[in-house]
């Protein structure tokens, strides 16, 4: 007799089965969006956050004050310790004078500024770094450098991220485990009730000659089905959970300092990402629950 | 074909429900297993389609050898066998038709070959009226003989029957029997086992008698004298 892959048959066994024990299916098909969910969102917040990191990196710098006493000179001749610095990218000398139009540029109007001499402020370099994660180490190195007084520079801003984005991915790898683990589970025990519900059929059908993979197969499509259902199901779960948190952070946000990257760029990232972890949920769960009980 | 040689089984809790089987059953064959209540006759049964595996002998079915059978081709040998048994094990939700389609499909049949065999098994048993209705609107003998055209769909070149007629009352059972001579008669070598000793005498048939996990006699056109139930 003609051996076929009856693609055909497995998939409505499969669709079948999911309905007649709706209520697991249900669950197992909640258990994985809220695992895809969650797993998407933690994704999506250290996404936006390397992102932000980036913008940091590219904005964020350090200035380097020059002793009050040195000349103009004096203060050049720092320019190239500066840059032998390690992690320093470019350095920009600034004098004085320079400093104070920038300075008083917006309040030329105001006349309390008016008079300020030139010696107001000092001379300073602006320096720019390649790893922000470094940015300690540059900064006391500056520091010890002779010739400098004093230095400022946004790195409480970026510890601060640094920081926020470690532990978002701590948790996230944590928690992304445990549901993994959770939904594997509840989708193993879905198939399980499955083949105990159609444990006769099984029966008769090992009887009579069924091979083991094509009893298998429905259940595998089963699970698949499950996981991605899940899957999509989350997928724009997270498409709308996003575009209203983007909205909040816009709102509450008028200095643009957090900036976050547009969902839509990032859809052929995502769906396959989330139907790939759908399917190996899906998958794994089936064939966690079918392993053992096809010895017959 | 089967073959069995000097062949025991003992379960896993220690009961030797086999000592020594020698049985040969050749094509075309129709013989009676009989035997009291815990002989054995079913335990036999389960060794010839491998749903348990001897302690220590010789089996062959239908050119298998299943003492290094894989488990890969056991299915391939299964093919080869057509197996009833007393409580029918029909599935409730699927018709008729449903119940033979899907022991088809499971062997990868077609569509088409579907169609033409369903309809001349179910006429072989008598059953060509009843395609469309559930096993739970049939009488005990109409379900036996959907487990026996559903035994007979795939087309084996052995039936296996354990107790068929178990459940059945003595008229039933005649009927049943006939049919199963009727198909033997086409060509399917038949092992049936069965209590009737009534039923065992009114066809002249060899009949190989079993207790306590011996063969005790083997005799064609014979006569069951042992006890029934
Ligand atoms: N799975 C099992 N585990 C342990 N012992 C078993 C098992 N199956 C059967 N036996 C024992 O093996 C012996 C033979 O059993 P078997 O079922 O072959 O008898 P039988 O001849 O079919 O009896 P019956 O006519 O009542 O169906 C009995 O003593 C029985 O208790
Ligand atoms: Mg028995």
């Amino acid at each position: 007799m003609a051996r076929r892959f009856n693609t055909g048959y497995y998939i409505s066994e499969g669709f079948h089965s999911i309905f007649t024990h709706g209520f697991m299916s249900f669950a197992a098909v909640c258990m994985t969006v809220a695992c895809l969910l969650i797993m998407g969102s933690f994704s999506l917040v250290a996404l936006n956050l390397e992102h932000m990191l980036g913008d940091l990196e590219a904005e964020n710098e350090l200035i380097a004050y020059v002793e009050e006493d040195y000349t103009e000179e004096q203060a050049r001749a720092l320019q190239s310790s500066l840059e032998a610095i390690p992690n320093v990218s470019n350095v920009t000398f600034m004098t004085r004078r320079e400093a104070l139009d920038a300075f008083l540029e917006g309040h030329e109007d105001n006349p309390l500024y008016n008079e300020l001499p030139d010696e107001t402020l000092r001379d300073r370099y602006h320096i720019h770094v390649d790893d922000i994660e470094l940015m300690a180490k540059t900064w006391s190195a500056v520091e010890s450098l002779e010739g400098v007084a004093l230095v400022r520079g946004a790195m409480k801003v970026a510890q601060g991220f640094i920081m926020v984005r470690n532990i978002a991915t701590g948790v996230a790898i944590a928690l992304i485990a445990m549901l993994v683990l959770i939904s594997l589970f509840i989708i193993a025990n879905t198939i399980k009730l499955a083949t105990f519900y159609r444990r006769e059929e099984i029966a008769i059908m090992k009887m009579c000659g069924a091979t083991n993979a094509f009893v298998r197969w429905p259940f595998v499509v089963e699970g698949m089905l499950l996981g991605l259902c899940g899957a999509l199901v989350a997928f724009f779960l997270q498409w709308g959970l996003y575009e209203a948190v983007a909205r909040v952070v816009v709102q509450g946000n008028g200095l643009s300092l957090v900036t976050m990257v547009s969902f839509t760029t990032m859809i052929r990232y995502i769906l396959p990402a989330f139907c790939g972890a759908g399917l190996i949920i899906g998958v794994g769960g089936s064939l966690l629950a079918i392993r053992k009980f096809l010895q017959v | 074909m089967i073959r069995l040689i000097d062949v025991h089984k003992e379960y896993d809790n220690g009961t030797k429900a086999l000592k020594g089987i020698d049985l040969r059953i050749d094509d075309g064959e129709f013989v009676f297993l009989v035997g009291p209540s815990g002989s054995g006759k079913s335990t036999v049964i389960k060794l010839i389609t491998g749903e348990i595996a001897a302690t220590e002998g010789k089996l062959m079915v239908n050119g298998y050898n299943l003492n290094n059978i894989s488990g890969r081709q056991i299915p391939y040998m299964r093919r080869t066998l057509g197996i009833i048994f007393q409580d029918f094990r029909l599935i409730e939700k699927k018709t008729v038709y449903e119940n033979l389609a899907f022991v088809m499909r499971a062997i990868g049949a077609s569509p088409k070959e579907l169609k033409r065999r369903i309809p001349y098994v179910l006429e072989l048993v008598g059953l060509d009226e009843k395609a469309k209705q559930y096993p739970g609107q049939l009488s005990g003998g109409e379900q036996q003989r959907v487990a026996i055209a559903r035994a007979l769909v795939n087309n084996p070149s052995m039936i296996i029957a354990d107790e068929p007629t178990g459940n059945l009352d003595p008229q039933r059972s005649l009927e049943i029997m006939m049919l199963l001579e009727r198909i033997n008669e086409l060509g399917t070598t038949m092992l049936v086992v069965t209590h009737e000793r009534a039923l065992v005498n009114r066809f002249a048939k060899r009949v190989v008698a079993i207790e306590d996990g011996r063969i005790i006699s083997d005799e064609t056109g014979g006569y069951y004298n042992g006890e029934t139930i």
